[in-house]
């Protein structure tokens, strides 16, 4: 065995909370051969990112090494001077976060910004050199004409192109190790795979070790020889993946895989009632002639969920809009229980209002963050039902228990005190408020970890047991619309391509963009992306 | 939920607000205060300070520091209605236009822009010339221009919250505008809102005085820091500081306004992480 590239013994990072240091690492071991890929694994605020950091020697803001070793190829790295940690970083140390688009300077190009480490920085190469280099990189990882490519700015490219072009920066010094963070979760599925399967290759070609964090287990899988999990900064298990995939030992890392068996049984469709809402031949555009949506029709009755599936920019977040009168229709119209809705906003009665809610997917941001749970909750309640004092309060409290939320400890706390699934269930709470009949969760489990979400999942699914909501389930997710719905209707360029009922959807044959799209989300078989590629090839 | 429990306020802070309270003591007490009536002649002109006149007499033989106790409640009463209005007025313009957009915003964002293309001491010269310059028109016209500056501001932040989900929440469940402006916008833009307040509030102080300087602000005989200083020019001169009093009353209140708007901001900011 070679001597392993970097190591990590019991690390010990604490994070700076008012006058105290909380621990956020508390003494995890980590070691990494050349050639290797390391996955780690565990929800947010496991630590995942912070240790990624660390095996830069580096530490965020506000937080700080505590004890324990990290020795990168024989160095010290917690000894060393800022200096040389500096000439370190970029050149045999790398780093790919996950969000390209926010990471590259939208005001230079691509290739100024490639040749900037190599060239500029530690000066291994001259610029042309290193222009030389980024096409071949480009090209090995697929990017569409490497030649040119880099002659564009960051916004001219999309995002699974910009994140392709952020690991060429980060292979431009040939690092021997690269620590990618999550720089697949900001993409679409079919997306996704191209950017998996460019950064596989690049990094088996160049023999480069990495870490791989995620929280998605079915993609580490594709990418890791080797799987740690982590919770609440500690290591809970390490295996080689195979193992790890087939036989996990600890409690934890089986309540991982468990999730995604969380699965509604199909309702059938009823034929002889009116549904709650008709989506009745809409189209739909911002700029005039330019339709976001094109003559979508679709129904959702009475304890049903119908799941709008899509990529971004498929006008599935633009039919929310229209549905709630935000965004008028240009032809088509929307029916609330048989009766027309009015296209606008303003022209809709409260009565329509009441029974139309929204879950926002952000719970950050659909919260006012200056009013308490109280005010939240109990304004729809005044305002739609107009229970005032002792009445109102009895709701918002019956509410808070309705989404398993203590009341006596919730009730006068603000949303910035709460955790994202906390928030997320006072969304839905808000939602409740209203005593409406149809509910739209647009993306409501995207910002969540596996495990929370499948609690949301459940949650809402209870609920529409005990009220008979209708819900109408807006995801790029096919984990979620296998989970809770009933009825699919897949969207792609602001066109419905396919419809039908779950089982229907899931079977085959399919429509080709929907066969594109399930075939693009990961198994948890690591063999899956050679598979899929293969068939693709010979297709 | 409002209380800072435990954590201890600046010093600065402090030093803030003992002298506003002083201000505004001497402000409301100044007939028991002040030795002699505001417009009395009490002695020679010019006389140096000491014995009964502890500052000194002005030009016309008044007393200096009654002047000054006088002065304090002019100048900070005037001050403060006009930053009142102006507040009132410019953000809830603001917030109208953030919050209904498209014409309205057009409509009301040119008019802003018009009034400020044109230099606002000369605006106000030009105004009060024709207005006449009573204390009320005075008022009225500083708050006019001052309200535009609130006015983009508030327009300003509040455009980065009318985006987020929690007002199209309170949109779709059919919320009027104005709950939108009072409950959901207002509460979120406060911190820079105050800030402003402080600033403004100087601004609109130094405004008066310049116009009193130049002898449309407030009329004699009433006293007023602006114009005492401009009265006792003279005496620059001769070496004498005595000018140099009123302003630094003036100077001292600003930087007092300002010590306790940073410490508010902090709070405010601090409230949120």
């Amino acid at each position: 065995m070679s001597k392993p590239l970097l190591t990590i013994r019991d690390l010990k990072i604490e994070g700076r909370k008012g006058n105290d240091w909380l621990p956020i690492i508390k003494g995890v071991d980590l070691e990494l051969r050349r050639g290797e890929v390391l996955g780690l694994i565990g929800e947010s605020g496991a630590g995942k990112s912070t240790m990624g950091l660390a095996a830069m020697g580096y530490t965020r803001d506000g937080t700080r090494i505590s004890g324990g070793e990290i020795t990168f190829d024989g160095m010290d790295l917690r000894g060393l001077s800022e200096r040389r940690k500096r000439g370190l970083r970029g050149k045999r140390i790398a780093y790919v976060a996950q969000s390209a688009a926010a990471n590259f300077n939208p005001a230079h190009r691509l290739i100024d910004q490639y040749s900037e480490g190599p060239a500029d920085i530690h000066g291994l190469t001259s610029q042309r050199d290193a222009a030389q280099d980024a096409r071949m990189l480009y090209a090995r990882l697929r990017l569409p004409n490497p030649d040119e490519i880099g002659f564009r700015y960051p916004h001219q490219l999309s995002g699974g192109q910009l994140q392709r072009a952020m690991t060429a920066m980060a292979m431009s010094c040939k690092p021997d190790l690269i620590i990618f963070d999550e720089p697949t979760t900001a993409l679409d599925v079919t997306t996704q795979i191209e950017v998996l399967r460019a950064i596989r290759d690049a990094v088996r070609e160049l023999g480069t070790a990495a870490i791989y964090i995620t929280h998605d287990l079915a993609v580490v899988a594709q990418m890791a020889d080797r799987i740690k999990i982590l919770l609440r900064g500690e290591e809970v298990e390490e295996q080689p993946t195979r193992e790890m995939l087939a036989n996990p030992k600890e409690p934890y890392s089986k309540s991982l895989w468990a999730v995604r068996s969380f699965e509604v049984e199909e309702r059938p469709v009823p034929t002889d009632e009116t549904p709650v809402l008709r989506v009745h031949d809409v189209t739909a555009e911002y700029a005039q002639g330019i339709p976001v949506l094109e003559n979508v029709s679709f129904d959702i009755h009475a304890g049903r969920t119908v799941a709008v599936v899509g990529e971004s920019g498929s006008g599935k977040s633009t039919m929310a809009r229209v549905i709630t009168g935000l965004l008028p229709p240009t032809a088509g119209q929307i029916a609330l229980e048989g009766t027309a809705l009015p296209p606008r906003l303003a022209q809709r009665r409260k009565g329509d209002l009441q029974q139309v809610q929204m879950i926002y997917q952000s719970a950050d941001t659909a919260m006012n963050p200056k009013q308490t749970i109280r005010e939240i909750l109990g304004r729809p309640i005044w305002f739609y039902l107009g229970l005032r004092g002792r009445a109102q309060e009895d709701k918002i409290r019956e509410l808070l228990t309705a989404i398993e939320l203590d009341p006596n400890e919730f009730i006068d706390r603000y949303p910035g005190s709460l955790s994202g699934g906390q928030k997320q269930r006072i969304g839905i709470a808000r939602a409740l408020a209203a005593e409406p009949k149809f509910i739209i969760c647009d993306e409501v489990t995207s910002a969540l970890d596996q495990l929370v979400a499948e609690g949301i999942l459940r949650l809402l699914k209870r609920l529409q047991d005990e009220r008979g909501l209708a819900y109408m389930f807006i995801t790029h997710d096919l984990a979620t619309v296998r989970a809770i719905a009933d009825y699919v209707v897949v969207m792609q360029n602001g066109k419905v391509v396919e419809q039908g009922p779950k089982s229907q959807m899931f079977t085959p044959p399919h429509h080709p963009y929907t066969k594109l799209l399930l075939s693009s989300v990961p198994d948890m078989d690591p063999d899956w992306l050679d598979r899929t590629i293969k068939t693709r090839e010979e297709a | 939920m409002r209380l800072y429990n435990g954590a201890s306020v600046p010093p600065t802070a402090v030093f803030g607000i003992i002298v506003i309270v002083l201000y505004a003591l001497i402000a409301i007490f100044a007939g028991q205060l002040a030795p002699f009536a505001e417009t009395e002649i009490v002695g020679m002109e010019f006389e140096p300070p000491g014995g009964a006149y502890l500052l000194g007499t002005d030009n016309l033989g008044r007393d200096m520091l009654s002047r000054l106790i006088w002065g304090a409640r002019n100048s900070i009463g005037i001050a403060l209605a006009t930053t009142g209005i102006a507040f009132f007025s410019g953000a809830l313009l603001g917030l109208f236009a953030a919050v209904v957009g498209g014409w309205a915003d057009q409509i009301l964002s040119r008019l802003v822009d018009m009034l400020i293309s044109i230099p606002s001491l000369l605006f106000a010269l030009l105004l009060l010339s024709i207005f006449g310059t009573s204390i009320l028109t005075l008022i009225l016209v500083i708050a006019t221009l001052e309200m535009t500056r609130v006015f983009r501001l508030s327009r300003a932040v509040a455009m980065d919250v009318v985006v987020m989900d929690f007002v199209e929440a309170a949109r779709l469940r059919g919320e009027g505008m104005w709950w939108l402006i009072r409950r959901e916008i207002l509460p979120n833009i406060m911190a820079p809102l105050v800030a402003e307040f402080g600033l403004r509030f100087c601004f609109v102080f130094l405004a008066i005085s310049a116009l009193s300087f130049l002898g449309l602000g407030i009329q004699p005989p009433t006293a007023d820091w602006g114009s005492m200083v401009r009265d006792n020019a003279a005496l620059i001169t001769f070496g004498d500081i005595t000018p140099l009093l009123p302003a630094a009353a003036i100077a001292l209140l600003t930087v007092a306004i300002n010590f306790v708007v940073d410490w508010m901001l902090h709070r405010t900011s601090g409230l949120k992480d």
